[in-house]
Formats: structure tokens, sequence, C-alpha cells
């Protein structure tokens, strides 16, 4: 894919998220939180990655996003009011996350591998729903099923936890 | 010509305690004949060793360490132990027979003539002993034997008291014995005397080391035979019975110090520094002793001081160089000094164990027999021409004069001491008038009692002449003339006049000399030493308990596990973001120390 | 041209945005949405990785993508969870402060 491509979404993406945590409006965060995803799904493309790009958009955007604006709007949450900062809270958080970053920098920057392009595919079309299918279905077939039984937990624990106590 | 009679000597006595303590013990009477009858027949058997000359003992090993240590189970006889066990066996069996008198109604008479042919046995061990480790075994037997016979009224608590400190005192100086002979071990590399002798040339260079070996081994003496400044146990050893007071101390076991003395005299006349040390503390013992006893007021502690004096005399003449002297002091002490305890215990048992001398008096016509040969004892103790004691203390007096005199004047007046002592207490207990019902009605003492008084009176008149001097190698130099023994016998005189003038017709003592009366504070002076020491060291237990283990380490753990969770409880803030940031901080460290470094 | 590094640095990049947000943030609602966002930067440098290795035959090797499935699947079980739970809370607390929530304190 074009440089520029790759950097317009990558922007788009880290923009996004950045806004997602800036942002004083819960709902503003979420709506940014789902073009940061359409970003991020645009880069899972960019690499030849169609089946999870899409796979993204229907769950991360379509349906968790959605639960989320739900939730928000059921608990009716105005603009977070402003209490007081706790200076030291912040720039120690700051600190780390940012220390955080400059060694994934450091790390990356002596990778060897980091620094090629990317190998050609044999074939431009890459049949990879046919692919992933294929291995969900043999090699990791006992944690799909694990999956199965994890949804359906979730499931059940999701419908306890939000019952009203019976009077 | 190698014998077993030597070994028949030594174990008789044993054989006969441990048949009494296993079997008879319940049969007093028979008890009491086989224990005579052991000693009877050891008595025997030592008088025929004496007999024969050249006479060995079979030699059994026991520790073989080659070359370390060898330590035989043997038997030396020489003139010295052949003439000791002649002694020893003699007034013991005398003593033995004059108990079943003295212990006719004890109802622990099983018990006593058990400890008795015990302490038979042991001090046979220490006469005949070849070697140092045996003579070591048996030195402490022979303290075991003295406890358990000082203590033999356990109830009374005197006596009990008195056992320990005897045993304990005897301790301390053994103590100082064993690592002289350590010492000396070390330096000649065997234990055994004679070998012991032939390798003395490897240490003489070395007098500093010599020296402090004879006196650690002297050490043992200082304990065994009393001296200053262990002598305190021997006047409080008094509680047991009077037998005992004269068999071990008076005859035997404070003589086996100074046996053990000559028996090493190799050793300890290479070191002369040693041996002025030696010389000077049997003179203080035999100055103070004699100072002490012209205040006291019990019969047998008069005596008992007198044999401290006497054995005062005993080491001085070791300290100047001459066993055959001491030795022979030794062999007419103890006839005499058990002729004179033997006296006092008839007295005490017939005016029913009444030993203050002040209620005693006018006994001279009601207890006959005894009164003449306490006399005897007497005029042979404080060295009355022709009775033996003028021998042997004028051969220890001509000594002094010729080697330190010094020690000569205060030996003088140690002479006129014990003549004024010793008349004091015949004057007072034998002449004037009864002061007490008991005196009133004293008899006489049964003949089983009697006769050994009598028997013993014999040697003490007679040993001290011409033959007995010759068989103990002195030679009758005249050198110093008639003075010393002039001296002496105007000593003597001097004393008895004194005694005689202040003591006749009295019905109490006219002289109040509290130092002499509270035997110089020793006994004081040492309670308050270990009392002290002990407060000390308690203190600094205490200290050290309180401080350092129970704060230190006990509070200390427990404070430091106390005060580390306290720290830690400030970490759970509650707070879900502060969680997070440490999270962050621990991957970041992670990250850092396994990549970055 | 984009190497494998750019997307790696991309991904750390947004994964430091959303744990930024995790601690600096005190709405328990956004601590949730930066939650998934570090998901999604783990996703992204796992397909990057898919991508990049390619067996003999040219093709990727789409074990990585299977795991980006399973993350997906797991991520949405869990929001789902997480706001049940958040909902339960706001009806016991009526607030969702998360300095509110702090009585496990010592």
């Amino acid at each position: 894919m074009p440089a520029f491509l790759f950097w317009i979404f990558a922007l788009v993406m880290l923009g996004f998220g950045a806004a997602v945590v800036i942002n004083r409006n819960p709902i503003a965060s979420a709506l940014s939180l789902v073009i940061c995803f359409m970003g991020l799904s645009a880069l899972f493309m960019s690499l030849d990655a169609f089946f999870i790009g899409i796979i993204q958009v229907l769950v991360y955007a379509g349906a968790v996003m959605v639960l989320f604006l739900f939730i928000i709007m059921l608990l009716d949450l105005r603009v977070e009011t402003r209490r007081k900062t706790n200076v030291i809270a912040v720039v120690g958080g700051s600190a780390v996350a940012l220390a955080f970053f400059i060694q994934v920098y450091l790390v990356v920057g002596q990778l060897s591998a980091a620094k090629q392009p990317f190998p050609p595919l044999s074939s431009p079309k890459m049949d990879d729903v046919h692919s992933v299918g294929l291995l969900l279905f043999s090699n990791y077939n006992l944690p799909f099923q694990i999956i199965g039984v994890l949804v359906l937990v979730a499931t059940i624990g999701v419908i306890v936890l939000s019952k009203r106590e019976l009077r | 010509m190698s014998s077993a009679l030597p070994w028949y000597v030594l174990l008789l006595p044993l054989f006969a305690a441990v048949v009494i303590v296993l079997l008879t013990k319940s049969f007093r009477g028979l008890s009491s004949f086989i224990s005579i009858a052991a000693v009877l027949g050891s008595f025997a058997c030592s008088c025929l060793i004496f007999v024969t000359p050249n006479i060995r003992s079979l030699e059994l090993t026991w520790i073989d360490f080659p070359p370390l240590l060898y330590v035989p189970l043997g038997l030396i006889l020489d003139d010295l132990s052949k003439t000791m066990l002649v002694l020893v066996t003699g007034i013991g069996a005398l003593i033995h027979i004059y108990s079943l008198g003295y212990m006719k109604d004890d109802a622990g008479k099983s018990r006593y003539f058990a400890s008795l042919s015990f302490f038979m046995f042991s001090m046979l061990g220490i006469v005949l002993a070849d070697n140092f480790v045996m003579m070591f075994i048996f030195w402490e037997l022979v303290g075991v034997s003295s406890y358990l016979l000082i203590g033999h009224w356990f109830e009374r608590e005197a006596a009990a008291e008195a056992a320990k400190k005897a045993f304990i005192t005897n301790r301390i100086g053994d103590f100082g014995f064993m690592l002289g002979i350590l010492m000396a071990w070390t330096a000649t590399g065997s234990v055994v005397f004679q070998e012991m002798a032939q390798q003395l040339d490897r240490i003489t260079g070395y007098p500093e080391y010599l020296t402090v070996a004879a006196l650690l081994i002297f050490c043992g003496a200082v304990g065994k035979s009393a001296q200053f400044p262990l002598h305190v146990w021997l006047p409080d050893a008094m509680e047991g019975p009077t037998p005992i007071s004269a068999l071990i101390h008076a005859a035997t076991m404070v003589a086996a110090g100074v046996y053990m003395l000559v028996r090493v005299g190799f050793l300890i006349q290479a070191a002369p520094q040693a041996l002025s040390i030696i010389a000077w503390i049997g003179t203080i013992t035999a100055v103070m002793a004699a100072l002490i006893a012209t205040q006291q007021n019990d019969i047998k502690r008069i005596l008992a001081y007198s044999t401290l004096s006497q054995l005062g005399y005993m080491v001085m003449a070791v300290g100047l160089a001459s066993g055959a002297a001491a030795m022979f002091h030794l062999f007419t002490h103890a006839f005499f000094k058990a002729l004179l305890f033997l006296g006092a215990g008839s007295i005490i048992v017939m005016l029913h164990h009444e030993q203050n001398i002040w209620k005693m008096g006018g006994l001279a016509g009601r207890l006959g027999i005894t009164f003449l040969t306490f006399m005897v004892g007497t005029l042979a103790l404080i060295g009355f021409p022709p009775f033996s004691g003028f021998f042997s203390k004028d051969a220890i007096l001509a000594l002094a004069y010729e080697k330190n005199q010094a020690i000569f004047w205060l030996a003088l007046f140690t002479a006129f001491l014990t003549a004024f002592y010793m008349l004091r207490l015949v004057v007072v207990v034998f002449f004037g008038k009864p002061r007490s019902d008991h005196a009133r009605a004293g008899r006489e003492a049964p003949w089983v009692m009697i006769t050994p008084l009598i028997v013993l009176a014999i040697p003490a008149c007679a040993s001290g002449f011409g033959f007995v001097a010759k068989f103990f190698h002195m030679t009758s130099e005249n050198e110093a003339g008639w003075l010393v023994p002039g001296l002496a016998f105007a000593a003597t005189l001097a004393g008895i006049t004194l005694a005689i003038l202040l003591y006749r017709r009295r019905d109490s003592d006219p002289i109040d000399f509290a130092l002499f009366q509270n035997r110089f504070y020793f006994d004081e002076i040492y309670s308050f030493l270990i009392s002290a020491t002990q407060g000390v060291l308690a203190s600094i237990s205490a200290f050290v308990d309180r401080w350092i283990l129970d704060v230190g380490f006990v509070r200390g753990a427990s404070g430091a596990t106390w005060g580390f969770g306290s720290l830690l409880r400030l970490l759970q803030v509650g707070n879900l973001q502060a969680y997070a940031f440490l999270f962050g901080l621990g991957i970041v460290g992670l990250i850092y120390f396994t990549l970055f470094r | 041209m984009v190497t494998l590094g750019h997307y790696l640095i991309v991904s750390g990049l947004l994964f430091t945005i959303g744990f930024a947000g995790v601690l600096l943030r005190r709405n328990i609602i956004i601590i949730f949405m930066s939650l998934e966002l570090m998901l999604n930067a783990a996703n992204l440098s796992l397909v990057a990785f898919s991508r990049f290795r390619l067996n003999p035959a040219g093709i990727p090797s789409y074990n990585a993508q299977v795991f980006v499935f399973f993350i997906i699947t797991v991520a949405a079980a869990e929001v789902a969870v997480g706001l049940a739970i958040i909902v339960a809370l706001y009806r016991a607390r009526q607030t969702t402060h998360v300095e509110d929530v702090s009585s496990l304190k010592f």
C-alpha cells in the first residue's frame, strides 16, 4: 500500500485514540474510539489481513462500542466534573507511559528485521478467510470451543450481574 | 621377683567395700567384721612386702597410645612406698578396731565401714601408684571417700556443709594439680614417675616452665594437705566421726599431699624458685595454724589446727629440699596425731559427745589410761625429748637453720606455740575441777577403744630413735651441734611453762584474741569473695539476658517484623490507578532489567 | 517505504496512549475504553508480524491472525462483563469516579 495511505490511517488512529483519552465527554470519547477502530481496521487491510480487518469493524466498532454507548446512555453520564488534579499522579503516570514508549522504541530500533520491507506475497489476492478458518477449526479447535464456552459464561455472568435485587 | 601381693593389699579393702554395699548393708555387725578383716589382711600383706627385698609387682597396661601416652596400672614398691604401706594399713587397722567401739550404736555402721574400706583402697592406691594418671585417679577417690566420711551424719547440716566444703576445696587444688601433670607430661613425654625422672634433663633448660609445673603440682598438695590458702576445709572436717578425723585428717589422707611431693621430688627439686615458695607456704601455714589453735575451744578443732601446723612443717621440709625429713616427720606425726585424736574421741564419747574443753576438767583421774596415752601423744607432738616428735621436728629445724634463717626462727616460734596450746588443752581438760555434769560423770572407755590407744603410744614414744632415723637415710650430722636441739627444747619448755601459768585453775579463757578465735576471718573473706564474684557474674548475665537477648533478639525480631509490616501496609491504598501505576512501573523496570542490561 | 518497524512503533504508540489513559483518567468508562485501545495495539503488532513472516510458499503464517481472532472475542466478552459490573457499581454507589471506590484502603 502506498506509504502515504499508511500514514494517513496511522494518524487517524493515533489522533482519535488520543482524543479518547483527552475528551471530557464520554460520548465523544466513545465515538472517537469508533473512528480509531476504523483507522485500525484500515491498517489491518493494508497488511493483507482482510478477515481480521472486517472482524475488527463488525465486532469492535459494531458490537463493543455500541454496548459502550448503551451503557453510557443508561448511566446517563454527563460531562465529567473536574476535580482537583493530583499533580504527582499525573506526572507519575505520564512518566511511566513515556518510559514504556521509549523502551519500545529502543527495542524496535535494535530489531534488524524491523528495518526490512515486507516480503512480497505469492499472489496479490490471498484467501485468508479460508486459511484462518481452516486453522481455526483444525489446529486451534480446542481453544475455539473453549472460547465458545467463555462467551456463554460471559453471557450468563452479565445477566446475573445486572439483575436488580428482588424485593 | 614379681608378685601379686601388692595387688592383694590394694584390692582387699575394695572387695570389702563392694561386698558391704551390695550384700551386707543390713547386717551391721557382719559389715564391720568384713571391713576389719580386709584391712588386717592388707596389713599382713604389707608387712610381708616390707620384709621382702627386691619385690616388684605385676604391671597391667591400661592406656597405650604410642608415642603419646602410656598409662600402666602398676604398683611401685620402693622404700618410700613400703613404709607408707605399713603405716597406712597399720594405723588403718587400729582405727577400724577403735571404730567398733566408737560407732557401736550408730545406725549407719555398714555405710561407715564400707566408706572406710573404700578410703583404704583409695589411699593405698595413691601410695602404690607408679604414674601420675593412676595417682590422680586415686587422689580424686580419696577426696570422694573423705566427702562420704565427713558427711557420715549427713542429717546434720553442719556435717553436710563441711563435706561439701572439703570436696570443693580439694577440687580447686586438684585443678592446679591436673594442669601441673599435663605440663609435666608434655615436657617429658611420659606420666610414669621413673621415666619422667630420666627424661627430666629435657626441660631443665627451661626454668620458668619447670617452676610453673612444679607449683601447679604443688597446688594438689595445697588442697589435699590443707595448706594456706586452701586450709579452710580441715577444721570443718571435724564434723565427721572422730576415728575418721584420726585416720583421714591426721594420719593418712592429709599426708598424701606430702607423700606426693616426695614422690615427685625429682621434679620439684629441679625448680629452686618453686622450692622456696613451697617452703614459705609451709611456714605460713604452720605459724598461722598455731596462732589460731591457741584460741580455740573445741578439742577436735585444736587438734585439727595442730595437724595443719605439723603439715606446714612437712611442707616446709619439702621446700627445703629434704623429702626424707618430711617423710620422717610424717611418719612420727601419723602415730602421735592418731593417738591424740583417738584419745580425744574416747573423751568425747565418754562425756556424751561434749566437745568444749571449758566443759571438761579433772579428767586425769577419771579417764586414767586415756590421760596417760594422751600425755604421751602431747609430749611427742611438742617435741619433748626423747619422744619421737623431738627427733623428727629437730631434723626439720636443723634443715631450716642451715638453709633459711628466717624460716628457722618462725619454725621455732611455732614450736613454742605448739607447746603452749597443747599444754593449754591438757591443763584445761585433764586438770582442775570438772566444769560440767558430763565431766563429773566421765568414766574410762571400753577396752576396744583403749587398746588402739595403747598400741599407738608405743611408736609415738619409740619411733624417733636411731634405727628409724637411719632407716630414713638421715645421717645424724651434728654440724650445728647442740644449738638447734637446745633452742627447740628451750622453746618447748617456755611454752609449757606459760601454758601452765596462764591456765591453772581457770574456769574460762583469760585471753580473748578475736583474730585468732575467728580463724583470721578466712571463711568470711572467702564467702565474701565468692558471693561478690557470683554477684558480678549474675549481673552480667542478667544484663545480657535482659538487654541483648530480650530486647535485641526477641523484641528486635518481632519489632522488625511489625515495622516492616507497617511499611508494606502503606502500599494498600485502595486506589485503582495507583495499583495500575505500580504495575506499569514494574513492567518498565522488568523490561529495563531484562533487555537493557 | 513502510517497514515492519513503522507498524511496531505505531502499535507501541497506541499502547502508550491507552496506558496513559488508564493511569490519568478518573472516569471508569474512559479507563475501560483505554483498556480496549491497549488490546488493539497488541492486535496490530500481531498482525504486522503475521504479514512479515512468510512460509517458503510465500503465504503469511496465519497463526497470529487466529490469535488476534481470539483476542477480539475475549475482549468482547470482557467488555460485556466489565460493563455489567460497572452498572452494578453505579447502582450501588451512584458514581463512576474511580477515586470514590477505594474502601479497600488500609
